[in-house]
């Protein structure tokens, strides 16, 4: 535990070095730039793309967060519940829908930008938070549902005050991954001109600049890695809570 | 003949069977009762080494365990356990087969053993050789799982709370048929379990565990009789004993000659039937008959003194 | 203990999945159908569907897609609905390829027909029709196969009968045929080749890690870590390490592995796969039931037989539902390979992007979704008909 507490934290101050003073790791990343090339990205600070490339995963999931639990309660209420088949069907094809491709296909609906990112973004980052949020809402503990509505709950109560929070943990195990998958999508997001830190990478492939390549994978892996763990540890703590552990 | 000699097991430095010696008759059944955490079951895990154990040796017909190759062993060994393990992907001929296919035998031999277990287990061949487990009921199971053990007829079952998933009146019929099969085939089987009911009616006899120390070994009239402890008396059953003792006997023992009202009783009802009998019907004496000839009669009196243990 | 939430419908005699589609259906009507461009750059000009050809063309296809729509809202009648998506899906196909010709035998020799909102739109509201009906009917493993093997066919005697040859994306793929087809090549020999790679390390490593705690502790977190790396950083990060690689062990170039290419793609695609794969067999095997386990060692079988005689079968379905995720997720991730010179679908759909060609776009993209969809539903079926009859579901 200590290793990784460690570890966690070695990985952060990494990380914030890396984005506010790349230049201080010039000489790491040196031997990897083409002779008498530039070693660190200037194009634009890598904190702005790290920023833009951060705010796109979070608008994006949070509207992805907010509609999938959404109609995940809907199609969990009686009034929905004929809706449930074809959701479960939409969540298990939609989901083998490769990302590139979804992003691919918002482009010549939405042109280039951010706003087809956004849109990618959002559309795939509902399939797993729906999906948990499904899950977690109608595998409930019979007997707890039960003694709810024995001891007088009205739906409204039962479902703030029982369902939501005991199905919480589950749903944020599908908020984890969209969050992921939303990081890695981003960094492809540069390819239709979103401002990302998958521009560091491209940009690097296409002037045959390892380095930057490096610093751009470096970047973006870090983010996924300590946003990923930082949510499994909430999880974790949250399912023990509850009793009802999250999936690894 | 089974012999257990001062066998221990520790873990972490504790004695969970601590130096148990005891020997089993070939062709009986003894029954090891004990509360959960006396040590019964890694007794019984022991012999065939599912357990090794930490100090003693256990002999098979004078072999000592430790001298045979562990996969040889077991397959000379029945196990039958409660959630009766078996292979949910096999159907009920090659759970049956298993042991007999491990030590090779041919498809022919195979067949006409798991045919045989089947029909000995009231389960007709045909209609149940190729369904899988998930399709039996649980009763069913249970009996798959016993004939499983007994497949390559093995010189040792080893049964660990066989019925303890059944209801009782699945059990009780698990039980007799039990009891029937291993009279047929002259088996000796060890047997754990935790109901003293069970130990009593099933064992030849009883063995009672308690903190990983065996407590008394003998007969169930004896251990009925002369508890060696205030424990083995507990699991007795303290008010039920004259009772419990009642059933190990049948009406044939007490029959005198005489006359008496009622229907006859068959001679191998047990004592603590005839005497609900008696009460429940306000009798001081019933008939008893064998296959519908007259013997005699037995009386209440006569019961009770036995009861007391004369 | 667990509420199973009964999708029976119980409302009324119209389904309201069927109400909703036929009301999107209805909207994505008013939607432009097709859309006409002076060339394959320029933006085009919608057209809606009735406006397309003269009526005795455009009616019989209009017709299809409404009764195909209408068809859809009884609540029971599942096979009924089910053909209403298939009749509508038809009438879909028929306003495309008429509406097609029309409208280029008015135009240029460089004009560009493409479908427009309008389409895309009715063709995802008529596929939800048929899920919608298809999940109502849960047909078995085989009939889901037969069911995929006839859409497929339609779909090819649709492109090979060239009703559809005047879109634009038809155009481009005649045009570019060779090039697509070595790059559909390319695409599964990466996905296919990184999958065996990942089976042939992740079994035995799975059944390893099943065997230690403690290695499965320190191994599975460290493949899950890999698993979060975003795509791109691993596709480039693999450049810097394989030509490292290749400088230290010339030998290795000269069997072909280099930098970029395919080289770097292949080893990306494995390591990605190998958590799916891995920890699948883990779990597949840890699914065992402890009394079978007990049992197979009580009856005297070596640590081999149990694990290929009843843990390997066992965990044979969550097995195979790891190298599902693991093949859908590569047919996709595969895409990327595009970026770093590995060939595949990608290097349509990245040049597409490039020059701001929707065609080239869809050209990689459309086959890569009917790829992996295809992919999912046939693993489906294997995995499903790998269940003992004990097994249930678990999903």
């Amino acid at each position: 535990m200590r290793v990784a507490a460690v570890l966690r934290s070695t990985l952060a101050i990494v990380l914030l070095v890396l984005v506010m003073k790349p230049h201080w790791f010039a000489w790491a990343f040196a031997p990897f730039a083409p002779e008498g090339g530039p070693v660190i990205y200037e194009r634009a600070t890598l904190w702005s793309l790290a920023v833009s490339h951060l705010a796109l995963v979070v608008l994006a999931s949070a509207a992805a967060t907010l509609v999938a639990v959404t109609m995940a309660i809907l199609v969990t209420r009686p009034a929905g519940r004929a809706f449930l088949p074809l959701s479960r069907t939409i969540t298990n094809m939609g989901q083998t829908f490769p990302p590139v491709a979804v992003l691919a296909l918002a482009v010549p609906a939405l042109g280039f930008g951010a706003g087809p990112t956004l849109v990618a973004l959002f559309l795939y980052g509902l399939l797993p938070i729906f999906e948990n949020a499904i899950t977690g809402l109608t595998t409930l503990p019979s007997a707890t549902m039960e003694a709810a509505r024995g001891i007088g709950m009205s739906r409204w109560q039962r479902l703030l005050r029982v369902e939501l929070p005991l199905a919480f943990p589950i749903i944020l195990t599908g908020i984890r991954l969209s969050v992921v998958i939303a990081l890695g999508t981003a960094t492809i997001g540069s390819t239709v001109a979103a401002s990302t830190l998958g521009e560091v990478i491209i940009a690097g492939l296409l002037t045959n600049n390892t380095a930057f390549v490096l610093q751009g994978g470096l970047l973006v892996g870090l983010f996924a890695v300590l946003i990923y763990d930082s949510l499994l540890q909430l999880e974790q703590y949250l399912g023990r809570q509850t009793g009802r552990p999250a999936a690894g | 003949m089974i012999e257990i000699d001062q066998v221990s097991r520790h873990y972490d430095g504790i004695a969970v069977v601590d130096s148990v010696s005891m020997s089993v008759d070939t062709g009986t059944i003894t029954a090891i009762v004990g509360t959960s955490g006396s040590g019964k079951t890694t007794l019984l895990r022991m012999i065939n080494r599912l357990v090794d154990p930490t100090a003693g040796e256990i002999r098979i017909n004078g072999e000592a365990t430790s001298s045979v190759p562990k996969t040889v062993l077991r397959r000379r060994i029945g196990y039958a356990i409660q959630s009766h393990g078996l292979f949910p992907h096999y159907t009920v001929a090659q759970n049956i087969g298993t042991v007999p296919a491990l030590l090779g035998w041919s498809k022919s031999h195979i067949r006409e053993r798991v045919d045989e277990l089947l029909q000995l287990f009231s389960m007709e061949p045909a209609h149940f050789r190729d369904r899988y487990p998930a399709e039996l009921s649980g009763g069913q199971q249970q009996r798959v799982g016993v004939a499983r053990a007994l497949a390559s007829r093995p010189d040792l079952l080893l049964m660990d709370e066989p019925f303890g998933a059944l209801d009782p009146i699945i059990r009780a019929r698990a039980q007799e048929d039990l009891r029937r099969i291993q009279r047929k085939l002259g088996s000796t089987i060890l047997l754990v379990t935790h109901d003293m009911e069970e130990a009593i009616q099933l064992g030849d006899q009883v063995a009672v565990m308690h903190e990983g120390r065996l407590l008394q070994h003998g007969s169930p009239a004896r251990i009925i009789r002369q508890p060696a402890t205030e424990f083995v008396a507990d699991m007795v059953g303290g008010v039920e004993r004259p009772l419990r003792l009642l059933s190990l006997y049948p009406v044939s023992d007490l029959v005198e000659p005489g006359m008496a009202d009622g229907e006859a009783l068959e001679a191998n009802t047990s004592l603590r039937d005839a005497l609900s009998i008696c009460l429940w019907t306000g009798r001081d004496s019933v008939p008893v008959a064998r296959e519908g000839v007259l013997l005699g009669r037995v009386t209440v009196d006569a019961i009770k003194a036995r009861a007391r243990g004369q | 203990m667990i509420i199973a939430l009964s999708p029976e419908n119980r409302s009324g005699l119209l389904s309201p999945p069927g109400l909703l589609l036929a009301a999107l259906g209805g909207l994505a009507l008013q939607a432009p159908f097709l859309s006409l461009a002076a060339n394959r750059i320029v933006a085009g000009e919608g057209f809606n569907a009735w406006e397309l050809t003269e009526a005795s063309l455009a009616i019989p296809g209009l017709l299809a897609v409404v009764a195909g729509l209408l068809l859809g809202l009884p609540s029971r009648w599942h096979w009924l609905r089910l053909s209403g998506a298939v009749l509508g899906l038809a009438g879909l196909m028929w306003l495309l390829s008429s509406g097609a010709s029309a409208l280029l035998a008015d135009a240029g020799d460089y004009a560009r027909v493409s479908p427009g909102a309008g389409f895309w739109c009715l063709l995802v509201v008529l596929c939800l029709l048929m899920a919608d009906a298809l999940a109502q009917l849960s047909p078995g493993p085989a009939s889901r196969l037969t069911l995929l093997l006839l859409m497929l066919l339609a779909l090819a005697c649709l492109l090979y009968s060239g009703m559809l040859s005047q879109l634009s994306i038809l155009q481009e793929y005649a045009s570019r045929q060779d090039a697509l087809v070595s790059a559909a090549w390319q695409h599964l020999g990466l996905t296919l080749g990184s999958l065996t790679a990942a089976t042939l390390v992740g079994l035995p490593l799975g059944i390893c890690l099943y065997r230690r705690a403690s290695l499965r502790k320190a191994i599975l977190p460290i493949l899950s870590f890999l698993q979060t790396i975003p795509s791109l950083a691993m596709f480039g990060i693999m450049i810097p390490l394989l030509s490292g690689f290749v400088s230290i062990v010339p030998a290795a170039g000269h069997i072909g592995i280099a930098g970029v290419g395919f080289a770097p793609a292949f080893l990306a695609l494995l390591l990605y796969s190998l958590l799916p794969v891995t920890g699948n067999v883990v779990a597949g095997l840890q699914s065992t039931p402890a009394a079978a386990i007990e049992a197979a060692r009580a009856m005297g079988m070596s640590a081999r037989q149990r694990l290929f005689r009843v843990e390997l079968r066992l965990g044979l379905p969550m097995i195979l539902t790891g190298l599902r995720v693991a093949l859908v997720q590569t047919i996709g991730l595969a895409v990327i390979a595009g970026l770093i010179g590995g060939g595949g679908f990608g290097t349509f759909v990245f040049q597409g992007l490039n020059q701001t060609a929707t065609d080239l776009i869809l050209l990689g993209a459309l086959p890569t979704v009917a790829l992996a969809l295809s992919a999912a539903v046939a693993m489906d079926v294997v995995i499903e008909s790998s269940r003992t009859p004990g097994q249930g579901r678990h999903d």
